[in-house]
Parts: C-alpha cells; sequence; structure tokens
C-alpha cells in the first residue's frame, strides 16, 4: 500500500498539480485492493477446475475442464449484456432496468471506477455459475451447459442479486449477505440441486438394491490443489467484498473470520466422516474445509472469531451428513456441490442473524447476544425466498433446454466418456486409464 | 483343466461379474488391453488435426476353470458382455497344464478350487 501510496503522489507532484486530495488517495487504495480481489476470485475458477477434475473420473476430465473455462467466458459476456444491468442498474425491488452493457452509467459506483466494481461482481457472476458443473458431471451435455452457463449468468443470478446487493426488496428489510453465501452459493448450490435431480443418478452410480455405488474420483493430489486454490481465492471472495481498505480493521476481520472458518470446517468434517466411516476420508474434509468457507461468507464481517470456529465447525459436520442425505435420496452430485454451496449457504446466511453484532454493523444483535429474533427471522426469509426463486426458475431453464437440445448424453456416451463423446479428445492421452466403472 | 480368456468391453465388465458370480465362479484376474477387430476405430481430433483410434480400450479376463465348469464360465461371460453389437469382444478357451497354489504347494484340480 506504501507503494500505491507513493506512486499516486508522485504522479500528481510530477504533473505540477495540488497536493493528492485525500479522497483520491483513498479511491486508488480501494480500486486496488477491490481489483486484487476480482484477481483472486477469478483464480477460484482454476480452483473450482481443479476440485471437480479431481472429483470425478479420468474419461470426463477434458468435458468438465471446459465447462469450467468456457462458463467463466459466458459469465463474462452474459453479465456485461445485461447481468450488470439487472443487478445494479436503477429498476424496482425485484430487478434493475437500466445499465445494459454499462451504458448510461455513472463512472463511478460506491466510490470505486465503475469497471473495477464490474469486474469485481463479474468474477463473482462466474463463480455462482461454475458451481453447477460440478454437481451436474459426467452426464450433462456440453452445448446445454452452454446455454445453461448463458442463462444464469445474465438473468437467474443478477435478479437475486439485485434483491440482495442492488437496493432491491431483500436489501430494503434489512437482509444481509456480506460476500455471497445467499446470493452466490445459494443460488449455484440449489442450481445443481435441480439440475442434478433432473438429469438423474450416474450410470451405475446405484446398484439393484437402490443401495449407492462408489464411482471414485479419479485424482485427489488435483483435487487437495483446487481446495487450497479456492481457499486462497476466499480471502479476496470475501475481504474484497469490504469494497475499500478503510482503515483495514474490516478486511483483518474479515480474512481472520475466513480462515478460521475453513480450518475448523476442515477438522469437523474429518472428525466426523472418521467417527462415522472409520478412515480420516480426505475428499470429506476438504468439502469440510470448503463448508467451513461458505458459511463465513455472509457473516464474516459481522461476527467475532469465536463465532468464525462455531459456524465453521457446524458447516464441517452439516456438509457430511448432508452428502450421506443426497446419495441416500438418490441425487448423485459427483463433488458434493449441493452439500457445500446448498446447505451451507444456508447454514451461512442465518449465521449472520444468530452470531452477528450490531455494533459491527448489523441493524440487531444477533440471537446469541439478545433475545430478539428479528435479524434471524430476515435472514430465513431472505433464504428461503432466494431458494424458491432459484430452484423455480433453474427448473424452468434446464427444462427448455432438455426440451430443445437436450440435457443428458446417451447411455453410449455416458459410459464411454465424455472427452471422446463431447470434444473427441482425452484428458491424459497416451496413459491406459483403468476404469471399471 | 483349462483357461478361459475373454476380451470384452470395459463398461460390460459389471454386468460380467456379476454373471459369473451367479454362476457362481468366484475367481478372476482382469487387466487392460487394447485391441482391434472387426469393430471400426473412432476418430478423435487434437488442435484441429483429425487421427483415427482404432486400438479400442478392452478389458482381459483370465479364469482357471476345471472342465465341469468350462461351459457354465462361457456362457456367463457372454450373458454379461452381449450386447448385439460389433465389439462385444470375444472368448478363448485353452487347456492348461499345470496349476499350483503358491500358499499350500497343492496342484492340479484342487489349487483351481
Amino acid at each position: 500500500m506504501g507503494l500505491v501510496f507513493s506512486a499516486v503522489l508522485n504522479s500528481t507532484v510530477l504533473a505540477g498539480e495540488e497536493g493528492p486530495s485525500l479522497e483520491g488517495i483513498k479511491q486508488s487504495i480501494d480500486t486496488v485492493w477491490v481489483l486484487l480481489g476480482a484477481f483472486l476470485v477469478f483464480f477460484m475458477q482454476a480452483g473450482f477446475g481443479m476440485v471437480e477434475a479431481g472429483f470425478i473420473r479420468a474419461k470426463n476430465t477434458c468435458n468438465i475442464l471446459t465447462k469450467n473455462f468456457l462458463d467463466f467466458c459466458m459469465a463474462s459476456l452474459g453479465f456485461f449484456l445485461i447481468g450488470y444491468g439487472l443487478m445494479f442498474g436503477d429498476g424496482n425491488g425485484f430487478m434493475g432496468l437500466d445499465g445494459w452493457c454499462l451504458s448510461g452509467l455513472q463512472e463511478t459506483k460506491d466510490g470505486l471506477p465503475l469497471y473495477a466494481y464490474w469486474l469485481f461482481q463479474a468474477a463473482f457472476c462466474g463463480a455462482a455459475a461454475t458451481i453447477v458443473a460440478g454437481g451436474m458431471a459426467e452426464r450433462m451435455k456440453f452445448h446445454a451447459y452452454l446455454i445453461y452457463s448463458f442463462l444464469i449468468s445474465a438473468i437467474v443470478y443478477p435478479i437475486v442479486g439485485h434483491w440482495i446487493w442492488g437496493g432491491g426488496w431483500l436489501s430494503n428489510m434489512g437482509f444481509v449477505d456480506f460476500a455471497g453465501s445467499t446470493v452466490v452459493h445459494t443460488v449455484g448450490g440449489f442450481a445443481a440441486l435441480v439440475g442434478t435431480r433432473m438429469l438423474g443418478p450416474r450410470e451405475g452410480k446405484y446398484g439393484l438394491d437402490g443401495k449407492p455405488k462408489v464411482l471414485a474420483g479419479h485424482s485427489i493430489p488435483l483435487a487437495s490443489l483446487g481446495v487450497f486454490i479456492l481457499w486462497f481465492g476466499w480471502f479476496g471472495f470475501n475481504a474484497g467484498s469490504t469494497l475499500g481498505v478503510s482503515g483495514g480493521a474490516t478486511i483483518a476481520r474479515v480474512a481472520i473470520n475466513t480462515n478460521l472458518a475453513a480450518a475448523l470446517g476442515g477438522i469437523t468434517a474429518m472428525a466426523t466422516v472418521w467417527k462415522r466411516f472409520g478412515k480420516p476420508d480426505l475428499s470429506m474434509a476438504m468439502n469440510g474445509a470448503l463448508a467451513g468457507l461458505v458459511a463465513i461468507t455472509a457473516p464474516c464481517a459481522f461476527v467475532d472469531p469465536w463465532a468464525a470456529l462455531v459456524i465453521g465447525a457446524t458447516a464441517g459436520y452439516i456438509v457430511i451428513r448432508a452428502v450421506e442425505l443426497l446419495d441416500n435420496l438418490k441425487i448423485d452430485d459427483p463433488v458434493g456441490a449441493v452439500a457445500v454451496h446448498g446447505f451451507c449457504g444456508v447454514w451461512g446466511t442465518l449465521c449472520v442473524g444468530i452470531f452477528g453484532k450490531a455494533a459491527l454493523g448489523l441493524e440487531h444483535d444477533g440471537f446469541a447476544y439478545s433475545a430478539n429474533p428479528m435479524q434471524l427471522g430476515i435472514q430465513m426469509v431472505g433464504s428461503v425466498t432466494t431458494i424458491v426463486f432459484a430452484v423455480a426458475s433453474m427448473w424452468g431453464v434446464f427444462k427448455l433446454i432438455d426440451i430443445t437440445v437436450g440435457l443428458r448424453v446417451s447411455r453410449e456416451e455416458e459410459l464411454r466418456g465424455l472427452d471422446i463423446g463431447e470434444h473427441g479428445m482425452e484428458a491424459y492421452g497416451g496413459f491406459q486409464i483403468f476404469s471399471t466403472s | 483343466m483349462k483357461l478361459v480368456i475373454a476380451y470384452v468391453q470395459p463398461h460390460k465388465l459389471q454386468d460380467v461379474k456379476k454373471a459369473l458370480y451367479d454362476a457362481r465362479v468366484f475367481k478372476m484376474s482382469v487387466t487392460n488391453a487394447l485391441g482391434c477387430g472387426e469393430q471400426k476405430g473412432y476418430h478423435e481430433s487434437y488442435r484441429g488435426v483429425q487421427f483415427e483410434v482404432n486400438l479400442l480400450k478392452k478389458v482381459r479376463l483370465e479364469i482357471a476353470v476345471n472342465d465341469d465348469f468350462v461351459d457354465e464360465t462361457v456362457e456367463a461371460i457372454v450373458k454379461g458382455a452381449r450386447t448385439g453389437e460389433i465389439g462385444d469382444g470375444k472368448i478363448f478357451v485353452l487347456d492348461l497344464a499345470q496349476c499350483v497354489r503358491i500358499r499350500t504347494g497343492e496342484v492340479g484340480k484342487k489349487a483351481i478350487g
């Protein structure tokens, strides 16, 4: 930051102007901070790609990575053309109605250059879109995914975003979601739930007796790398959502809470899976860390570190039980996207109303500090309406795709792998993959 | 004693295993194999260049059986692996000269057991 400061100072001194205004310096520093956040959130795309690739079978790896790659491209386009306008344009409580292609907007937004603000928000939009790839992995048609990813990032995500971050009806009610447990993760997680349910389980996931079988992921090292990248990127996701540095106290609080929740999520998930199944399963422990991160995303600026520990620890337990529950309900989610983002997104949103403090910027103290359930009630309303909207609209989107171009590949293609079927290319050319499932 | 060697489609392995279990054949070795036969290959493309893949992925099963189990074993493999399409695979039945169980030193019929 010192560097930025002196750079700003030098440029104005050399230009022979008067000293830089304090306001100008503040905007410069905030812009650098938010862009750093945007770049980190963009890098989470790599994290999602690696996690999803690692958790699925080798024969579909090229396919899932192409989906992860293209959905950020589609989200960038969709969020530029209409998404930003729907989310942040002037309109009504339901959606924004101007600012298409960023035209006609003011040059700054919340004290930041519009373009920096857009890039930060676009990276979030891409994250919401990419969550779904994992849940629907190993059987969804590629062109169906392209259509889906454009629609969610241009329409569905921005509308929920408008309600909560764009001055819509939920934010007017006092609903708070600091960095997106609801806006990004609940939307992505429940979109994945709808899509996964509509696709049906992968071939061979359930035996004739209806019991779930193991279709093991092909690369735990890739998945681990992905989780570390996501954890790293999450510092930008949460701490960047302050949209400014302003003294540093808030970003420091957000960063430590983010880290503690992830750590405790990993610990309790590992303990839970160890106790229930006899072995400390790394893939589940890593899901636990992600669950902690998702859960702390909404409350990270409004809670104390001890609360972050509790929030993360609970999320780590929730995610394991949710994975088991979904498996038994025959909802086949290969990477745990619904359990991590859907379930823990809701948990994190409620945590604002439980552990949040009025002294840290909330309207009401959380339930843990006062007997007033007001904030918790508002959080519940926000969570439920977001789920209803996400489920209904994504059901429409997937149904439309299913009727027109089809959602699922043929059985033959699925058995042979989508890499060859959809892309005519293997992820591991020259290697012999021993596949028995 | 016979040695049954079968090449089947990788994705039919589960069905073959189940059919063999149903026929009370529990012992087998499975390895990856590449092969070509009547089934034509398929086209892949890499960075804009098309090429034909004609060695296709198969799995190879080896099962040593006593003479009275040969027919059941072969029938089970056919039942599990058959789709009716070209590429379902082939089964070879060979005479087996000897079989030794390393742990006990048993030989012949007993060792196959």
